[in-house]
């Protein structure tokens, strides 16, 4: 074999890149999936919410949630036309049991189910001090459990309050977009459970994705747009008093 | 050589600086995980650990897929978009085992969840008073779960609609 130097010098470093990626392994599971074909968001249908408290059962069945803490959960908001930034807003134990029966009257009631918005430039996965948290390169915010010190810096990075310390595991918790589930082609647990259609997982990097019809045909909003994280949790007919 | 002439104590120091910063290029071989930096500043590894938790929802594709029946009377009715799961419950234990029986919902408590009338929900959602409504029959007397139009027999209500 006859290398010259320059040549030598070029695949030097290709060489211990290849090694470093063959030391790494390979994911565990999901031998099909690629994480560079997809990028995972949420498509959130406040018209269609009847705050039956699904998804928050759902979620905390599929994920383990320890009572009272959420990876998502609903919001019921009472709104009067004249006074629109002062909502009136209720979320008993998350929603997961549902809502008291609510009387007409003259100011608007709409459910607002909340949950991570998975932030392309999340907030939280900035703010960690060890790289335990951070966005996968197929678009979801994940914990490291094992590595993250439970600092909670991230659970007050986050604009939407997405995020708990777990009161066992005394690390940082949050939705996972059910990563277990979608990487095996499933569905969200909170998707699955949804009586009425009003949260779709959607993967924005799949052109059949019916996402993409629908933000063509939709005014659709991010919540509050202004902290400029890129949230992939869209929300269809957002009302101007949510938070 | 008259530079490095009485220099000796700064070679030393050299050489020190040198070992640590061999202490320290092994010590951090052996701290950091080996598929750190794989994808970015975190352990790659550690997507796949969180890929490989348990299901505990099948799915309604798995459901379908031995309770054809079933599936084909709720997807002719209004509840087509109702996976099954949303009302019976995380049944992926059931499916990999089909053994392990499911326990059947209680419709007093599942039927109202949603149906209970409140100002809050959309308007469009169909939702009833549940004691004015059902006058105390459980919702199952006029309404199948599955395809809950009024087609259940008039024996369950004695005749009336």
């Amino acid at each position: 074999m006859n290398l010259s130097r320059r040549q030598l010098l070029i695949l030097l470093p290709a060489a211990a890149v290849a090694w470093e990626s063959v030391l790494a392994g390979t994911p565990e599971s999901a031998p099909n999936y690629k994480m560079t074909d997809h990028w995972w968001g949420m498509l959130i249908d406040i018209p269609k919410c009847i705050g039956c408290g699904n998804c928050v059962r759902a979620c905390q069945t599929e994920n383990d949630v320890p009572d009272s803490l959420f990876r998502t959960w609903v919001e019921r908001y009472h709104v009067s036309d004249e006074n629109m930034t002062e909502p009136e807003v209720i979320s008993p134990d998350g929603g997961k049991e549902g809502f008291p029966v609510a009387q007409a009257d003259d100011k608007k009631y709409f459910f607002v189910p909340k949950m991570c918005n998975h932030c392309a430039h999340s907030p939280c996965t900035q703010v960690c001090p060890v790289g335990a948290t951070f966005v996968s390169p197929d678009g979801v915010v994940l914990v490291d459990q094992k590595y993250c010190l439970g600092c909670a810096y991230c659970v007050q990075a986050c604009p939407y309050g997405c995020r708990y310390i777990h009161p066992t595991k005394k690390v940082a918790d949050k939705c996972t977009l059910c990563y277990h589930r979608i990487t095996q082609g499933l569905t969200t647990a909170c998707c699955e459970a949804c009586p009425t259609g009003a949260r779709q997982l959607a993967d924005l990097k799949n052109p059949n994705d019916p996402i993409h019809a629908f933000l063509k045909t939709h005014s659709v909003q991010v919540l509050k747009p202004q902290m400029a994280t890129g949230a992939k949790a869209f929300y269809n007919g957002l009302d101007g008093s949510v938070r | 050589m008259s530079v490095f002439k009485d220099a000796g104590h700064l070679f030393r120091f050299a050489g020190l600086f040198v070992l640590a910063f061999l202490i320290f290029l092994v010590v951090r071989h052996y701290v950091v995980p080996k598929s750190f930096g794989q994808y970015g500043h975190y352990r790659g590894a550690a997507i796949g650990e969180i890929a490989a938790r348990p299901v505990k929802f099948a799915g309604h594709e798995s459901c379908e897929g031995c309770h054809t029946d079933e599936a084909a009377k709720k997807n002719a009715g209004k509840h087509a978009h109702v996976n099954c799961e949303a009302c019976h419950g995380a049944l992926a234990q059931h499916a990999d085992d089909p053994s392990i029986k499911p326990v059947l919902p209680d419709t007093a408590v599942l039927c109202a969840r949603c149906h209970t009338a409140s100002a809050a929900k959309p308007k469009s959602f169909p939702q009833v008073d549940p004691v004015e409504h059902a006058q105390g029959l459980p919702c199952e007397t006029c309404h199948q779960p599955h395809s809950p139009g009024m087609d259940a027999p008039k024996s369950n209500t004695g005749g009336a609609k």
